[in-house]
Formats: structure tokens, sequence, C-alpha cells
């Protein structure tokens, strides 16, 4: 026997069906996939019934090693402005907190126009307004479209991470400050040796999210000419003639590459975020 | 205690330790202190007691500068905590404080707590405040805990921590700012335990508090305060017998 969740719901049901005895489910979270796995199994069948194309499932097995190679670039595009963002943000946060308004004002200012700004037309301005080479002495240094994206996004991702830097601190009880404080701790004391430590718990679980929609926002490099996954698929079924009944597969393919990729550290979040409210 | 890295300040034993005079502290609107004088003898267990509101707290956050105010003389062993250039370092070498909720560091051990002002805000060596840090907790009956988390304490084991924590820097004054109010009655003993046992090593304390039992037994004096004014003050035996003032005489009713 299981150990699912019987959801509030269906508990009702779950108990008249067993008064009756015929077999109770308890829904989990996965078995909302299997809607999608009939929509992508039904769209394959119709492609496959054309007895004279070859099957899509060899089609797709065909093309994995190109859409895999592509896929493994948007994780490398997400990793990169990852960690690009996390460090810039976390200086970002901190001047956020700072008691010096001079300080504080432009960390403002940044912070409010990176996160009200769209990531795409974020993407767009980093690719026009940054060479497409650059010359330094001698060296003439490609900046090729991928190094682009990792910039324009690790832009959005340091005004996200300054904010939740910002809220963590702020979440922080003021009794540490007040403590430290008459202590004689002086201001950066307070923040390396006690504030910010406590933070770090707080900070992983929407540090974690902004990942999640980070891997996402990575097939956005899609439309300033990167070589990712989703580029790739529209290349893939051009190469196959253009079969419009080969689009559900083929995206279906690149929707369960990310699902595979994501659900696992979503999993993982909620696991945290549960383990780190317990105090 | 004399540190040798203290400029002099003038002030002799003989002199009150913490001289307050004409304090005025408002905050924005709200006049919280409206002109209160009290001076503490080096040695003096003070109590200060009285309603909600009374700026009870607030006072006393004032001695070590936690609050700024805006009028009024304040000083500690010669130093003037309303000065704007108030070095706070050098004040609060001299002043400890322990708080209603402990306000001990979570991610920290009970000696780590413990160590952590005379390590780096003193910068004292390590071999020596971790001896002083062992023999504080074993000062306030917390030997063997000191690796435990504050998260694995109980209330009282905290506030004796946080007692603990303030004697490291050796101060010459130690506030309370009602430091039983947030225990239940059976650990609040303990930790009154604690602080009649520094009383009676000498130390200068200002408390804030709730026990009136306490406040008879250890205090050399005794201040109350209602809305922002000292309407009367005296040692205890005078104080709880014969009250002078109506206001005083309504509030001991309604807490005795």
């Amino acid at each position: 026997m299981s150990e699912g969740r019987i959801l509030p719901v269906i508990h009702h049901v779950g108990a008249v069906l067993k008064a009756r005895g015929l077999p109770v489910t308890r829904l989990r979270a996965w078995h909302a996939l299997l809607p999608l796995w009939l929509i992508l199994a039904g769209a394959t069948a119709h492609a496959a019934s054309d007895p004279e194309a070859p099957g899509v499932l060899s089609i797709l097995l065909r093309w994995s090693p190109l859409l895999l190679r592509g896929f493994v670039f948007n994780i490398i595009i997400s990793l990169l402005s990852m960690l690009l963002g996390t460090i810039l943000g976390l200086w970002l946060g901190l001047a956020l907190v700072s008691q010096h308004s001079a300080i504080r004002a432009p960390a403002l200012a940044a912070t409010e126009f990176f996160r009200n700004a769209p990531w795409l037309v974020l993407l767009f301005f980093v690719t026009f307004m940054l060479p497409f080479q650059v010359e330094i002495g001698h060296f003439t240094i490609p900046f090729p479209g991928w190094i682009k994206a990792v910039l324009g996004l690790a832009l959005a991702i340091m005004a996200n991470v300054a904010e939740i830097v910002r809220g963590a601190v702020q979440s922080i009880h003021p009794g540490q400050w007040e403590a430290s404080e008459a202590l004689g701790f002086t201001r950066s004391q307070q923040m390396w040796r006690i504030i910010l430590p406590q933070c770090i718990k707080r900070m992983i679980p929407p540090w974690m999210n902004l990942y999640a929609i980070v891997t996402m926002s990575t097939t956005l490099a899609s439309i300033i000419g990167v070589n990712e996954v989703v580029t790739l698929a529209g290349q893939v079924q051009a190469a196959e003639g253009g079969r419009t009944d080969l689009l559900a597969p083929i995206y279906g393919y690149v929707l369960l590459l990310f699902f595979i990729y994501s659900y696992p550290i979503s999993v993982w979040t909620r696991r945290l975020e549960r383990k780190y409210a317990t105090r | 205690m004399p540190r040798g890295d203290d400029q002099p300040t003038g002030w002799t034993p003989d002199q009150p330790i913490v001289h307050i005079q004409d304090l005025h502290k408002a905050f924005g609107e709200v006049e919280v202190l409206k002109g209160v004088s009290l001076d503490v003898a080096k040695g003096e267990v003070i109590c200060i007691i009285g309603p909600s509101g009374s700026g009870k707290s607030t006072l006393i956050r004032c001695v070590n500068a936690l609050t700024p105010f805006q009028s009024g003389t304040v000083t500690l062993m010669g130093i003037d905590v309303g000065d704007p250039n108030l070095d706070k370092l050098r004040l609060r070498k001299h002043v400890g404080m322990v708080f209603q909720q402990y306000n001990l560091f979570p991610h920290r051990t009970a000696l780590q707590n413990v160590m952590m002002a005379p390590l780096y805000v003193l910068k004292r060596p390590k071999a020596e405040v971790e001896a002083q840090a062992y023999a504080l907790l074993k000062k306030v009956r917390l030997e063997g805990r000191e690796h435990a988390y504050p998260g694995e304490m109980s209330g009282g084991q905290q506030q004796r921590v946080a007692i603990a924590r303030s004697l490291a820097m050796q101060p010459d004054v130690m506030l309370f700012d009602e430091v039983t109010a947030a225990l239940d009655p059976e650990t609040v003993k303990e930790v009154l335990v604690t602080i009649r046992e520094l009383a009676q090593e000498g130390m200068t304390c200002l408390l804030v508090t709730h026990e009136m039992g306490f406040a008879r037994e250890v205090a050399n004096h005794i201040y109350f305060t209602d809305r922002g004014v000292i309407v009367e003050h005296g040692p205890p035996d005078q104080f709880f017998r014969n009250p002078s003032d109506p206001r005083t005489r309504a509030f001991l009713n309604q807490v005795l």
C-alpha cells in the first residue's frame, strides 16, 4: 500500500466507494501527467497513422542526440546565468539593506528596473547593445549569442536575488539586531556574523523557485538566435519536411525533457521548504 | 572594571555610576518620557516598576544608547550617552543588556553565543574567551549544556545563557528589561536566583520588572513610573509599606 495523501475533496467519495467495496485510488501529484501522456500518445498515433511516412518514434529517436545536445545547452545557459546573477544579486541585495541612502537609492533603482522588465526585452537589449565581437589589441574575441543570453538573464536574476536577500534580511527578528548592538557589534559584524548566516536557510526555497523559472526562460534565447533546444526542434521539424503532424510529438518531447529536469528540483524544493519551516 | 584603553572621563566611584537628568523621549508625536531623573550608585540594585506604556523599557534603553532621546542628560561612568559623536562601542563595553525575548543567536551554540562578543568585539584571545565562557555558563548553572543550541533549551535556560553572554563583556552595569516576563513561573525562579547572585557580588543592576517579591528582597531602591514620569521612589521597605502617592497605591493594590 503506497503512502499517498488522500485529497480532501475526494475523501467522501473515497469513503463511499470503500463502503461499497469498490477500489479507491489515492491520487498523487504525478497522476496529473496522465492527461499529458494521453495527448502526446494521441498525437503520435495520429502522425504514425500515415503508412508511407516513417514512424514518429523512430524520427524522434533519430533526432534525439541533436535535441539532447540542445537541451544540455539550455541547462548550461541556466546554470551560468544563475551563477552570475546570484553573485551580482547578493551584492545588490546587501546594498538594498544598507544604512547609507547613497548606496541604497541606486540599488533600489537598479532592482526595480530589472525586476519590472520582461526578460525577453532584456535579452533583446543586451543582444543589440553588446557588439558581436570584441577587439582587444590584435585579438578578436567573438561574442556569441549564448553569452549575451547568459548576461541578459543574469541581470533579471540579479534583481530577483536582490529581493530575496532583502526579504530574508528584513524577516530576521529585530531582537537579533538589538542584542548584537547591545553587545557592541558593528553593523558589518552584525550582518556577516549574525544576520546573514540566519538568512541562508530562508533564501534557499525562493532561490530554487527562481532557478526553476530561469530554466524555462532559457528557451527565450531561441528568439535571439541561439541554437538551443527550441530552435533545434523547429529545425528538426523543417528537416522532416515541415510535417505539421510532427509538431506535437517534437515539442512534446521538448516539454518532456524540461519536465524530467525540473520536476525533481521542484520536489526537492518543497522538501526543503518543509524542512526549514519547522524550527 | 578599569580598562587601559579607555580615555579617562573624570568619573570616580563615589559619583553615581548612572546619572539621568530630565530625560525627554518622544516617538514621533507621542512623548514617552517626560522629564525623568534618577541616579544609580555603584553596586546598587534598582528596580523600575509601573504599568505598561509608562516608559520603563524606553528609559533603560536610553542608558545604553539603544534608543536615542531628544533632550536631557544621561551619563554612564562619566560617558555622555547623549553625545551625537558618542563612541557606542566604548559605551557598550561598560553596560550589558538582557532582553525579555532572550534574543540568543539561534545558529550558534550556548558556548559560542557567550564567546562571540569578547572574541569579535573586544578581540580578546580565543583561549581566554573560551575559558571565561565555560566559567560563566557554570556560574549560571548551565554546566554540561555548553554545546546545545538555543532551540534545544527551555526559556529559563536561554535567559541564563543571555545573562552569561552579557557578562562575558565584563560590564560595570547590567540592564534587565522584564527578563522574566516571557517565562513560565517555574523557570522564573532560576533566573531570579542568578540575578540575585550577581547583585550580591556587587554588580550594578537596573531592572525593569513585574516581580514585586524579587524587588522587595533584592533592590536597594524602587522607582515607580507612570505615563512617562517617576511618580515615586524609595527603598523597598518604605516604598511597599508606605507609598505616599495615590497612583502608587492604586498600582500596588492591583499587582500585590
